[in-house]
């Protein structure tokens, strides 16, 4: 995982670089919340196109992390989701509560 | 009967979430002799790993456990079986149900068996509470060839089993 604080606009870019799965999620929370803790970020954006696998533990780790970023005032996007990813976010409600920008094909 | 075809495989691994990656990739691999599309085998490895996940999480309660799955293939059809011997299910209407966990404190989500039912053709679960959980998944791998897919139902139709 990479991130990337964009002081100007307060957004937080965070570039996820493996397979969601429950043996990542662990590891990945712990990694997002501290930059999350020490940027304060406005506008969180997770890139998800190093993303190739992706099951339910993603479903908790990404609405776990939008309701930190919630807390202190923030707003969360998600980009560059691939179909079978998107496809779990959109059954699960995710979607509904996170947008998707940037559709990408495949 | 003459003309089905069969295959079968068998794994057997302790409880530890580094297999989730691993149990994925080998049934995916297995299941990859049937031609499926990246989108079907995107679908299995998904179903694989929440079902994996669910035994060493759910059923072992990260304790450490043997996983076995047995996966077949009869004619177009991918067949997986994830079984642990873990604390089992009290109730499996409840735990089908979309966003049932019995663990939101680890920030589950409780839509694994949702994700099952939808990426699979078929999903059936099995529960002893103390003696534990077995689930069979099966899939049609649609052929891309119409001429070819009307060929194998026939078969898969005769040879039944
Ligand atoms: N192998 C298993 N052994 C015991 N209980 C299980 C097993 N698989 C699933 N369950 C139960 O079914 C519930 C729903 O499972 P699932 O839909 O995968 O959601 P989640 O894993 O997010 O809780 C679990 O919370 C658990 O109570
Ligand atoms: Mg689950």
């Amino acid at each position: 995982m990479n991130s990337v604080f964009l002081e100007r606009d307060k957004t937080l870019l965070v570039e996820i670089t493996e397979e969601i799965d429950h043996h990542a999620a662990e590891k990945l929370r712990r990694k997002i919340d501290e930059s999350i803790t020490r940027y304060m970020p406005r506008k969180v954006v997770f890139d998800f196109n190093k993303v190739s696998f992706m099951d339910s533990a993603g479903i908790g780790m990404i609405i776990g992390r939008y309701k930190m970023v919630n807390m202190i005032g923030g707003t969360v996007q998600m980009k560059n989701v691939r179909t079978s990813i998107r496809k779990i976010f959109e059954m699960s409600g995710v979607a509904k509560i996170i947008p998707i920008i940037d559709i990408r094909a495949s | 009967m003459s003309g089905l075809y069969e295959n079968e495989m068998k794994l057997e691994f302790v409880s530890k979430s580094n297999n989730e990656a691993f149990a994925r990739i080998a049934v995916a691999a297995f299941a990859s002799q049937l031609d499926p599309t990246i989108e079907e085998l995107a679908d299995i490895k998904t179903a694989i790993s929440e079902a994996v996940t669910n035994c060493i999480i759910h059923g072992y309660e990260n304790t450490k456990g043997i996983i076995k799955i047995v996966s077949k293939i009869f004619a177009n059809t991918l067949e997986v079986e994830i079984s642990d011997t873990g604390k089992g299910i009290e109730n499996i209407e409840l735990a089908r149900k979309p966003l049932y966990t019995s663990k939101s404190n680890i920030e589950r989500s409780g839509m694994g068996f949702t994700i099952m039912e939808s990426f699979m053709d078929d999903v059936n679960i099995e529960s002893v509470v103390g003696l534990g959980t077995k689930i069979t998944m099966r899939k049609i791998i649609k052929k891309v060839d119409p001429q070819e897919e009307d060929k194998m139902l026939d078969v898969a139709e005769l040879g039944g089993r």
